[in-house]
C-alpha cells in the first residue's frame, strides 16, 4: 500500500493517502488508467478511483447542502465558522486513532480510555483552581502522564486478545467510562464550582471552563475574514500534531511499529517484538486521545463527565473512515480529509435540513452516516 | 534395467491414434477380465504451475493386488500427481491438467475428492484427516453413515434419518480387524496415540466397500519402527485382498520390502519403472538424485576448501522445535570463507537448522560465532553478531509484501543496526534518510538485476525471482559476515536462479561465509565446498560435492551405512 513517492514510510504514503481510499491495497494505478481517450465516463471513473466513492458522495452532498444554504439566504459565513470550529475541535481525537491502526490494533474503539485520562487532567487542574495557559498545560500534562500506564495496560490486554482488538476496545472503553462515573461521584474534589451544590460531593455532569481556559487556544491568533472567524490556535495545534505524526512514522521507531504490523513474522526475523510495538501503538493512541479531549473541552467550553465519553470513539472512527482509511491502513491525509468532510456535514446539515424539511433530521443523518460508514469499512475486504 | 511401463488398455479396449498424439479409447462391449489388467492407468499426465512445468507427461499403471511404489525427491512431482488423481481443487484452480486417467479402462476426470472417492479411489494422507472430537467409528463412517428411517425422517426427508450405530460399530470393527488394530471402535480419536491414527485412516479407506485403489502418501513418516513394520504388513494384506496400492515414500528399505514395482520420478518425469527384484537401493537412489548437470564454479572449492581455516560458526547439539522441520541434535562447523550446503528431504529438519541459529524457533544447544556464544531465541542478537538470514518462506517471513522494495531492503539494517538514519539525539526518533535509502536501493536493484518499475514499487507486484532478489538484497544490506540462505532458488525462473547463484558466489569471494540450505541437490553440488545431508533431524553425512550420487541418495534416505 505504499505511495509511489514515499520511499521509506511505505504505508504512510501521506501524498498518496486519499488517492487510495477507493481501492485499498489495490494495484497502484493500473495501466488501463493511462489509456489515451479520456472520455467523460472514464474521467469520472478515474476521479472516483482517485478520491474514492464515499468521499465523492459525501463531498457532493456537502456541496448540495451549501448550495441550498446559499439559495435560502442562510448565514453561510456563520456555517463556515461553525465548521472550522468543529474541525479544529475534533481533529486531534481523530488523529489519535492513527497510531493504533498503524500498529495493527485496528480502529481504536477504546479511545474513551484516553479520553477519561484527559478528563481527569482537566478536573484536577480545575479543582486546583488553575487558570489560563497554566491550567490548560496542567490538564494536558496530567492527561498525558495518566495515559501512559493506561495505554500500557490497554496494550497488554489487546495483546492477549489478538484478533479481536476492536471488540475488546469497545467494551473496555464502555467499562472504563462506567468505572470513571463512579470515580467522578466519589473522588475527593471539593472545589464548589465543580461539585454538586447539594451534598457537596460528586462532580457535576458538565463543568464550565469559563474563567479557566474556555476557548483559550481557539482565540490564540484568531482572526476574522469575510465574516468567518478562524480558531487559529486550535487549528495550528492540530496541524502541528498532524505533521509530527507524519514525521514520527518516518523515524526508526515509527517505521518499526508499522513494519511489525505489516508482517509480524518478518518483524520477528528482524529482531522486532510485535507485542512491544502493539503496546507502544496503544500508548501513543491513548496519549493522543487524552490530549485530544483537553483540546476538545477547551474549544467546546465545557468538560463533559459521566457517560459523555461513552460514544466518543464512534464519530472519530467515522471521520477517519470517511477520509478513506481502512481497518489496516490510515494516513494523516485520511485524518484531515475525513475530519473536514464529516464535521462540515454535521454543521451544515442541521440548519439546512430544518430549513428544507421543517424538522430535525440532522441527528438521524449523523447516525446514519457515522454508523453506516463504520459498517461499510468493516465489510470492505482488503483486496490483494 | 528400466522396464517400460506398458501403455495400452487391457480388457478389450481398442487404442487408436488419430492425428498428433490424440488417443481415443473405444471400449467395446466385450469384457475380458485379466488378472494383470491395470485398475488405474495414468497416461501422459502433464501439469504446469504458472508456466513452470511440474509434470511432463507421466504415465503409470496400478493393477489389482500390486503395491506400486512411487519415489522421487521433493519437487519431483509426486504430490501434484496425487492431487490430480484425487481431484483436488487446487489443480482446477491453477488451470487443470493434460493427459488422461483411466479407471478400469474407462476415462475418468475428477473435479473433487468426493468424485474420486465415489469412483473407488482412497487416500491415506500424510497429515491425518480425522476429527479429534469424534469416535473412531464416527470418523470412519463420516458422511457414509448407515441410517434407519425414523419418525422425523418420514416427515423431513433423508437428512434426518437415525444413525444405525450398531452397524456403524460392526462395520468399523471389521475394518479395524482388517488393519490389525485392536482398539475400541467407540474410543475418541483425540486420545489415540499418533501411530494408531494412521491405521484408523487406513481402516476408513478399507471400509469404503467400493475402494479399488488406495494411495498411501508417506504413511510411515510419523510411525515408530514397529508401527511401520505393522503398516507394511497391513499394506501387503490389503493388496492380497485385491486392492491396488500406490505407495509414496522416501524410505527405500520399505519399498524393497513390499513393492512389486518401483517408479522413479524426477523433475516431473518418469525416469524408470523398475522391478525391485532386479535392482538395488543404490541404483534407485542414483536415479532419484540424478547426475548434476555440471560441477561448476570449481575454482570456488579450490581457493578455500583445502587449508581448512578457523570456524566462524560452531553449532553444537542444536535441537530446534520447528514444526515439520524438527532438528534433533546437530553439530557442525562453518569455516571462514566456506560455502556449506545443507541438503536432505523435506520434513527431515534441514531448514530447521538455519531458523534455529537465527533464533526464530525455540532451540537448545550451543551456537558460537567466532568463539563467542550466541544466545538462542534472540534474532536481534544473531543479527548484531553479524549473521543475516534469507528465509525459505519468502512471502511469509522474508518480505513486507505491501511495502516498497527499498523499505524491504533497508528495514533490518535500519532497525537493528541503526543505519540509513539522520542525526537526532534520541535514537528511536531519528528520521529515515530517504535519499540514502533510495540511493542504496537503486544500487542494489542494479547489482541484483531486480526487474521492477523503481525502488518504490510494491514488493507484492514482483515476480518470485525478483522477490527473492529483494530478500537477498536485504540480507546483503546488513553486511553480514555469515549469511544463511534457505532455498535460494525455490520457485523462481531460470534467469533469476542464475543471477542469485552468481551473487552468492560473489559474496563468497568477498569473504562472506555462507550456509546454503536447499532441496536442490544439484545446485548445492555446483557451488558448495561441503554438503551436509540431514536425515531425521540429524546430520546423516557430510560429503564433498563430487561424492558419488548414490552416497547422496542413501544419506538422504537415512541409510548412510550402506553408502560407506
Amino acid at each position: 500500500m505504499s505511495g509511489p513517492a514515499d520511499p521509506v514510510t511505505g504505508g504512510a504514503g501521506e501524498d498518496a493517502g486519499g488517492a487510495r481510499g477507493g481501492a485499498p491495497g489495490g494495484p497502484p494505478a493500473p495501466p488501463a488508467d493511462a489509456s489515451p481517450p479520456p472520455g467523460p465516463v472514464s474521467r469520472v471513473r478515474a476521479l472516483a478511483r482517485a478520491a474514492g466513492v464515499p468521499r465523492l458522495v459525501i463531498g457532493f452532498f456537502l456541496i448540495v447542502l451549501f448550495a441550498i444554504a446559499v439559495a435560502t439566504r442562510m448565514d453561510v459565513p456563520g456555517l463556515l465558522t461553525d465548521s472550522l470550529a468543529r474541525i479544529a475541535r475534533n481533529g486531534l481525537l481523530v488523529l489519535a486513532l492513527l497510531p493504533a491502526i498503524r500498529g495493527g490494533l485496528g480502529l481504536n474503539f477504546g479511545l474513551p480510555l484516553g479520553i477519561v485520562c484527559g478528563l481527569t487532567g482537566c478536573v484536577v487542574s480545575l479543582n486546583a483552581g488553575m487558570k489560563g495557559w497554566a491550567g490548560l498545560g496542567a490538564a494536558a500534562l496530567i492527561g498525558l502522564l495518566l495515559s501512559i500506564p493506561v495505554g500500557w495496560g490497554y496494550g497488554a490486554i489487546l495483546n492477549r486478545t489478538r484478533g479481536q482488538e476492536m471488540m475488546v476496545g469497545t467494551y473496555l472503553g464502555f467499562a472504563a467510562v462506567s468505572g470513571m462515573s463512579i470515580f467522578w461521584l466519589l473522588a475527593p474534589f471539593h472545589n464548589p464550582q465543580l461539585v454538586w451544590a447539594l451534598g457537596g460531593i460528586g462532580l457535576r455532569t458538565t463543568l464550565s471552563l469559563s474563567g479557566a481556559y474556555d476557548k483559550l487556544l481557539d482565540r490564540f491568533l484568531a482572526f476574522e475574514i469575510a465574516g468567518i472567524s478562524v480558531p487559529t490556535g486550535t487549528l495550528l495545534l492540530f496541524a502541528g500534531f498532524c505533521a509530527l505524526t507524519a514525521l514520527f512514522f518516518r523515524t526508526r521507531w515509527g517505521i518499526t511499529i508499522a513494519a511489525a504490523r505489516a508482517n509480524p513474522r518478518f518483524a520477528r526475523a528482524a529482531g522486532i517484538s510485535y507485542t512491544a510495538t502493539r503496546t507502544q501503538a496503544a500508548i501513543l493512541s491513548t496519549a493522543l486521545g487524552a490530549l485530544g479531549i483537553v483540546v476538545f473541552a477547551q474549544s467546546y467550553g465545557f468538560v463533559q463527565l459521566y457517560t459523555a465519553p461513552l460514544y466518543m470513539a464512534f464519530p472519530a472512527v467515522a471521520c477517519l473512515l470517511i477520509g478513506g482509511a481502512t481497518v489496516s491502513n490510515a494516513t494523516v491525509l485520511h485524518v484531515i480529509v475525513g475530519t473536514v468532510l464529516f464535521q462540515s456535514i454535521l454543521t451544515v446539515a442541521l440548519p439546512v435540513t430544518s430549513q428544507v424539511v421543517q424538522g430535525d433530521i440532522s441527528e438521524t443523518a449523523r447516525l446514519v452516516i457515522q454508523n453506516g460508514m463504520i459498517l461499510y469499512a468493516l465489510t470492505r475486504r482488503e483486496k490483494r | 534395467m528400466a522396464a517400460a511401463t506398458p501403455i495400452g488398455c487391457g480388457r478389450g479396449a481398442a487404442v487408436s491414434c488419430i492425428g498428433a498424439g490424440v488417443r481415443i479409447v473405444t471400449c467395446t462391449s466385450v469384457y475380458h477380465p485379466r488378472v494383470t489388467a491395470p485398475v488405474l492407468e495414468l497416461r501422459a499426465i502433464a501439469k504446469r504451475y504458472e508456466g513452470n512445468p511440474v509434470l511432463k507427461g507421466v504415465s503409470l499403471t496400478a493393477a489389482a493386488g500390486e503395491i506400486h511404489a512411487l519415489v522421487g525427491e521433493n519437487g519431483a512431482g509426486k504430490s501434484t500427481l496425487m492431487n490430480i488423481l484425487f481431484g483436488m481443487p487446487v489443480i482446477r484452480e491453477t488451470g487443470g491438467y493434460e493427459g488422461e486417467i483411466l479407471l478400469d479402462g474407462k476415462p475418468a476426470r475428477f473435479d473433487s475428492p468426493q468424485q474420486a472417492m465415489a469412483a473407488g479411489l482412497g487416500m491415506v494422507h500424510q497429515e491425518f484427516m480425522l476429527l479429534p472430537g469424534f469416535a473412531v467409528a464416527e470418523n470412519i463412517k463420516l458422511n457414509r453413515e448407515p441410517t434407519r428411517r425414523g419418525l422425523l425422517s418420514r416427515v423431513a426427508g433423508r437428512k434426518l434419518e437415525t444413525l444405525d450405530r450398531a452397524r456403524m460399530g460392526a462395520d468399523t470393527r471389521a475394518a479395524l480387524d482388517r488393519v490389525g488394530l485392536s482398539i475400541d471402535e467407540w474410543a475418541l480419536v483425540a486420545g489415540l496415540p499418533v501411530g494408531h491414527l494412521q491405521f484408523v485412516e487406513i481402516a476408513r479407506e478399507v471400509d469404503r466397500s467400493r475402494a479399488r485403489v488406495v494411495i498411501f502418501d508417506e504413511p510411515t513418516a510419523v510411525l515408530t519402527e514397529s508401527e511401520a513394520r505393522e503398516m507394511l504388513r497391513v499394506m501387503r494384506d490389503l493388496a492380497r485382498g485385491g486392492l491396488a496400492i500406490l505407495f509414496i515414500t522416501h524410505r527405500l528399505d520399505e519399498i524393497f520390502e513390499v513393492a512389486s514395482r518401483i517408479t522413479v520420478l524426477r523433475d516431473g518425469e518418469v525416469v524408470a519403472t523398475l522391478d525391485p527384484a532386479r535392482t538395488s537401493a543404490v541404483h534407485v537412489a542414483e536415479l532419484m538424485v540424478g547426475r548434476p548437470a555440471k560441477v561448476a564454479a570449481a575454482h570456488v572449492v579450490q581457493t578455500h576448501g583445502a587449508d581448512a581455516p578457523a570456524p566462524v560458526l560452531s553449532v553444537r547439539d542444536l535441537a530446534v522445535a520447528m514444526p515439520g522441520e524438527r532438528v534433533d541434535g546437530v553439530t557442525l562447523e562453518l569455516r571462514r570463507g566456506e560455502i556449506l550446503g545443507i541438503g536432505g528431504l523435506a520434513g527431515q529438519g534441514k531448514t530447521g537448522i538455519a531458523n534455529g541459529i537465527m533464533g526464530l524457533y525455540p532451540a537448545t544447544g550451543s551456537v558460537a560465532v567466532e568463539g563467542r556464544p550466541l544466545p538462542l531465541g534472540d534474532p536481534r542478537a544473531a543479527i548484531r553478531a553479524g549473521l543475516a538470514f534469507v528465509s525459505e518462506d519468502r512471502r511469509g517471513v522474508g518480505l513486507l509484501l505491501d511495502e516498497s522494495i527499498e523499505l524491504n531492503m533497508v528495514l533490518t539494517a535500519l532497525e537493528v543496526q541503526g543505519r540509513f538514519l539522520r542525526k537526532f539525539p534520541i535514537s528511536g526518533l531519528r528520521l529515515a534518510n530517504r535519499k540514502a535509502v533510495r540511493a542504496h536501493a537503486q544500487a542494489m536493484i542494479r547489482r541484483l538485476d531486480v526487474r521492477c518499475t523503481g525502488p518504490a514499487q510494491q514488493v507484492r507486484r514482483l515476480s518470485g525471482g525478483n522477490q527473492q532478489k529483494v530478500c537477498l538484497a536485504r540480507a546483503m544490506t546488513q553486511e553480514p559476515r555469515i549469511l544463511l540462505v534457505s532455498e535460494p532458488t525455490r520457485g523462481i525462473d531460470v534467469g533469476a536462479k542464475a543471477r542469485v547463484l552468481e551473487v552468492l558466489t560473489e559474496l563468497h569471494l568477498a569473504g562472506v561465509s555462507l550456509i546454503i540450505t536447499s532441496s536442490e541437490l544439484v545446485e548445492l553440488r555446483s557451488i558448495c565446498d561441503r554438503i551436509a545431508i540431514v536425515h531425521a533431524g540429524r546430520i546423516a553425512a557430510v560429503l564433498p560435492p563430487d561424492a558419488p550420487d548414490a552416497a547422496f541418495g542413501l544419506a538422504m534416505a537415512g541409510e548412510q551405512d550402506l553408502a560407506s
